[in-house]
């Protein structure tokens, strides 16, 4: 299949497009010098990548990944950014030129790899039914069933980072400490 | 899909559209006269006949008003603020079903038309996700104003948002269990349509045991769920920014709160969300819990077309109970303190969520398995 053939399918315009759209905004995160747009442009790739996996029918994913990411991560990230400090205006600190060649040999390898081990994986399989949704029963059983156990190992990987967390975040009280907060 | 398929999709999303656009000014209306009422004054009565058209006045009045930049916001953010409000609150209600499906045969194909903006089959992964992207107008505009109050305001927004959220995807985790034992096709499900179905017919067949009691009560989520709801319920206020948990926008210490610097046209969508929001939180309490526009049709009483609206009748019924306890809340509780807020989402709602989870998941699975160990 030549480039030509595939961009006659209108369907991979709208690719094109959100793809294009989530490369920007990605570049802009790391670009922008004001954490807020960082932040804000950080949800317009989350949401690329979920229209992405929508128009592969992953309804699932897409809509777990807007719930997540947008709606519980960058949330967070936004209350850190307003209770520590929030600058309207842009904070030339924020850009590193220095780190700009590393950042751009790690980037790049990312992408190699990635692509890579993607195209060794799938080679030109094609996603056969894309249009119908996948159900929530045919996920959910792959998830607990036959992937049950990387499933419950990351479970346990997340409870171990929540608790060494509440410990990193919590220290002990000091006794004097402890009495003054006794007395109030 | 051909042309007819299509119009039928264009038309029922234009439907579902309309209908928030109506209910809208008249839950504002309502809400306004209720508050008159228990608070033992008359309420608008000058626009209309009972100053039913006192919102539409209002809106008019709002889109007319100067647009107010103020010097120290940020512009593109500022005017993004309140369509992030706005969006999220329209999107949330294409989900939920409004009435029983219609069948029409149309050049001799026949057509089934769910009333609903669209059924997912993740619905309710979809209304958690909406639900959460609310929290960015008030973020936003909180920040983007320059200005103090809004942006404390904006920080209050985001805390509280995050601690009901949790509460209020656990008391639909519950609701999601229960109904996966009572589907007749067996199997859960996370569409509302399908949540919906699920809760047609009456009790009898869940707990024949019970008696003839038991065929006329319905089979809501209601009754096996009610703690459920209850959390739902007190989360959904929350989520809604409303009294007695509106500290979002608590007039005495923040002046407005996140939308301080807002005014005219946008202080009028953030109105609009408000409302469509409390809306669309309420059908969802009537659909998860309330049996959704499961009743009776009078199907031998009325004629055809009458007896096919009584499904959306009886949702609207069950919605507006549902609206009346979001304004009887407000008028009756005062606000609360903000440390007696976090104290009750955290120490009060999402144990009190998790400890049903696990009674739910307990007993559902007792009564498909049997006792373990016996």
């Amino acid at each position: 299949m030549t480039f030509a053939d595939w961009l006659s399918d209108p369907v991979n315009w709208v690719y094109l497009a959100i793809g294009a759209a989530v490369v920007a905004s990605a570049f802009r995160v790391v670009t922008s010098q004001n954490v807020v747009h960082a932040a804000l442009f950080l949800v317009a790739t989350l949401a690329g990548t979920a229209a992405l996996f929508l128009m592969m029918s992953a309804e699932f994913v897409a809509w777990t990944l807007v719930l997540v990411y947008i709606g519980a991560v960058i949330v967070l990230f936004l209350f850190g950014i307003m209770i520590t400090r929030a600058p309207l205006n842009v904070e030339p600190g924020l850009d590193n030129p220095k780190a700009r060649p590393l950042a751009a040999v790690v980037s790049l390898g990312l992408f190699v790899l990635l692509a890579y081990t993607s195209l060794q994986a799938f080679g030109s399989d094609q996603l056969t039914d894309v249009g119908t949704p996948t159900d929530t029963v045919t996920l959910a059983e792959s998830l607990i069933v036959r992937f049950v156990l990387p499933f419950e190992i990351v479970g346990f990987v997340l409870l171990a980072a929540l608790v060494g967390g509440i410990t990193i975040a919590r220290r002990d009280l000091t006794p004097v400490e402890e009495e003054e907060r006794g007395a109030v | 899909m051909d042309l007819i398929d299509f119009g039928l999709i264009v038309l029922r999303v234009v439907a579902t559209f309309a209908l928030l656009l109506i209910v809208t000014p008249l839950n504002i209306w309502a809400e306004r006269k209720l508050l008159a009422d228990m608070q033992n004054r008359v309420g608008p009565d000058r626009a209309g006949p009972w100053g039913l058209l006192q919102s539409f006045a209002d809106a008019i009045k709002l889109f007319f008003k100067e647009q107010v930049l103020p010097t120290k916001a940020e512009k593109w953010m500022f005017l993004l603020a309140p369509v992030f409000a706005v969006v999220p609150a329209f999107l949330l209600f294409m989900v939920v079903p409004w009435g029983a499906p219609l069948t029409f045969t149309i050049d001799g194909v026949e057509r089934v038309v769910p009333l609903q903006g669209t059924d997912l089959n993740v619905g309710v992964l979809f209304v958690l996700a909406m639900s959460s992207m609310a929290v960015y107008a008030v973020v936003l505009a909180g920040w983007s104003s320059g200005s103090k109050y809004p942006l404390l305001g904006g920080v209050r927004a985001t805390a509280q948002a995050i601690s009901y959220e949790a509460a209020l995807g656990l008391a639909i985790v519950a609701v999601v269990l229960y109904s996966s034992t009572a589907g007749d096709s067996g199997g859960g499900t996370l569409s509302l349509a399908g949540i919906v179905e699920r809760q047609s017919g009456t009790l009898e067949a869940v707990l024949p045991q019970f008696g003839a009691i038991t065929q006329f009560i319905p089979r809501w989520n209601l009754i096996p769920q009610f703690v459920a709801f209850v959390i739902f319920v007190i989360a959904a206020i929350a989520e809604t920014n409303r009294a007695p948990f509106d500290l979002v926008e608590a007039e005495q210490e923040l002046v407005g709160g996140f939308h301080t610097e807002y005014s005219g046209s946008k202080f009028l969508l953030f109105f609009l969300a408000e409302y469509v929001n409390i809306f669309s939180m309420s059908a969802l309490a009537a659909t998860l819990f309330l049996g959704g526009w499961n009743g009776p049709t009078f199907d031998s009483i009325l004629p055809g077309f009458l007896s096919a609206a009584m499904p959306t009748v009886w949702l609207l019924i069950k919605t507006y109970v549902i609206v009346f306890v979001f304004i009887w809340v407000r008028a009756t509780l005062p606000r609360m303190r903000y440390d007696q807020l976090m104290t009750l989402g955290w120490k009060r709602l999402i144990p009190g969520a998790l400890g049903w989870l696990i009674v739910s998941a307990l007993v559902i699975g007792i009564r498909r398995f049997g006792l373990p160990f016996v």
